[in-house]
């Protein structure tokens, strides 16, 4: 087994890709979820606590960033969908292809209207 | 770059080497998470895109979030076990699969121990507290509070 396997390709097609894709959307998502724990504690302490720091989310950069996080979670969601039919559905396998191309319509679908509702919001549309 | 014809992963599977003993006594945590992993991930499907349909996308969205917002919905019980179901499957299901990308990347042994160290106590410290707030939070902490379990 070689030690370095960085600079390989595992076949490189869409089947590599959308693991690779899955494996960063889903530690991405895992961080998020530890700082989202911890800022809504503080609901604990007091409600001006809460609203200070949830106010400093509250501008463009953030509101941007709420946007790629909202994209990872759709697509992880719906990407993790495909597996289990994968998995668990006798036909899986042999559709995979189409199902890679419905986690895209369905990520399309519903990623583009939470976009534009969004930035109305935070761009006080 | 090249390409490959199969993963690169030993015969000897790592994970196997972590979770179960040897071949007579091995147990069956590795198929039991990855089994899990497929039905919470179902259950998180529904969890988070509820949760983000009803705190970004109606009402006011992101604007509308303060301490009232949260005061309202953990006023109702449905939400307190909504958030509690999600906070437990989410932290499960993403420290299961920190744990895999742990075994997959880091290849000493002291390693890996101290990031899973650290991966579990950080999980079980969020854990934790995120259960305890859902439980124990007063909802009428503002004095200006409006809701009606507060008058």
């Amino acid at each position: 087994m070689p030690s370095k396997p960085v600079g390989t390709l595992y076949r490189g097609r869409e089947g590599m890709w959308s693991w690779v894709a899955h494996r960063i959307t889903g530690v991405g998502i895992f961080f998020f979820l530890l700082v989202h724990v911890l800022d809504t504690a503080l609901v604990r302490v007091s409600p001006e606590a809460y609203n200070e720091v949830i106010g400093t989310y509250k501008n463009p950069i953030v509101g941007l960033m709420e946007v790629g996080l909202v994209g990872a979670i759709l697509f992880h969601a719906f990407n993790g969908i495909r597996l289990i039919l994968v998995d668990f559905w006798a036909k899986g396998p042999r559709n995979q292809r189409k199902l890679m191309i419905g986690v895209g319509v369905v990520w399309v679908v519903l990623f583009v209207p939470f976009v534009i509702r969004h930035l109305m919001h935070v761009f006080g549309g | 770059m090249s390409d490959i014809a199969a993963p690169r992963s030993s015969t000897r599977s790592r994970s196997l080497k972590g979770g179960g003993r040897n071949r007579s006594g091995q147990t069956n945590f590795e198929l039991y998470s990855w089994l899990f992993m497929r039905l919470s991930g179902l259950a998180l499907v529904v969890l988070v895109l509820g949760h983000l349909f009803v705190n970004l996308m109606l009402g006011g969205g992101i604007t509308a979030l303060d301490f009232a917002f949260v005061a309202g919905k953990w006023a109702n019980p449905l939400w307190q076990v909504w958030d509690l179901l999600m906070l437990w499957l989410a932290m499960l299901h993403g420290t299961n699969g920190m744990r895999t990308i742990i075994n997959d990347y880091a290849e000493k042994d002291q390693t890996r121990f101290w990031l899973k160290a650290l991966l579990i106590t950080a999980s079980i410290v969020v854990v934790v507290l995120g259960t305890l707030v859902i439980f124990t939070f007063d909802p009428c902490l503002d004095p200006s509070s409006t809701l009606s379990v507060c008058k």
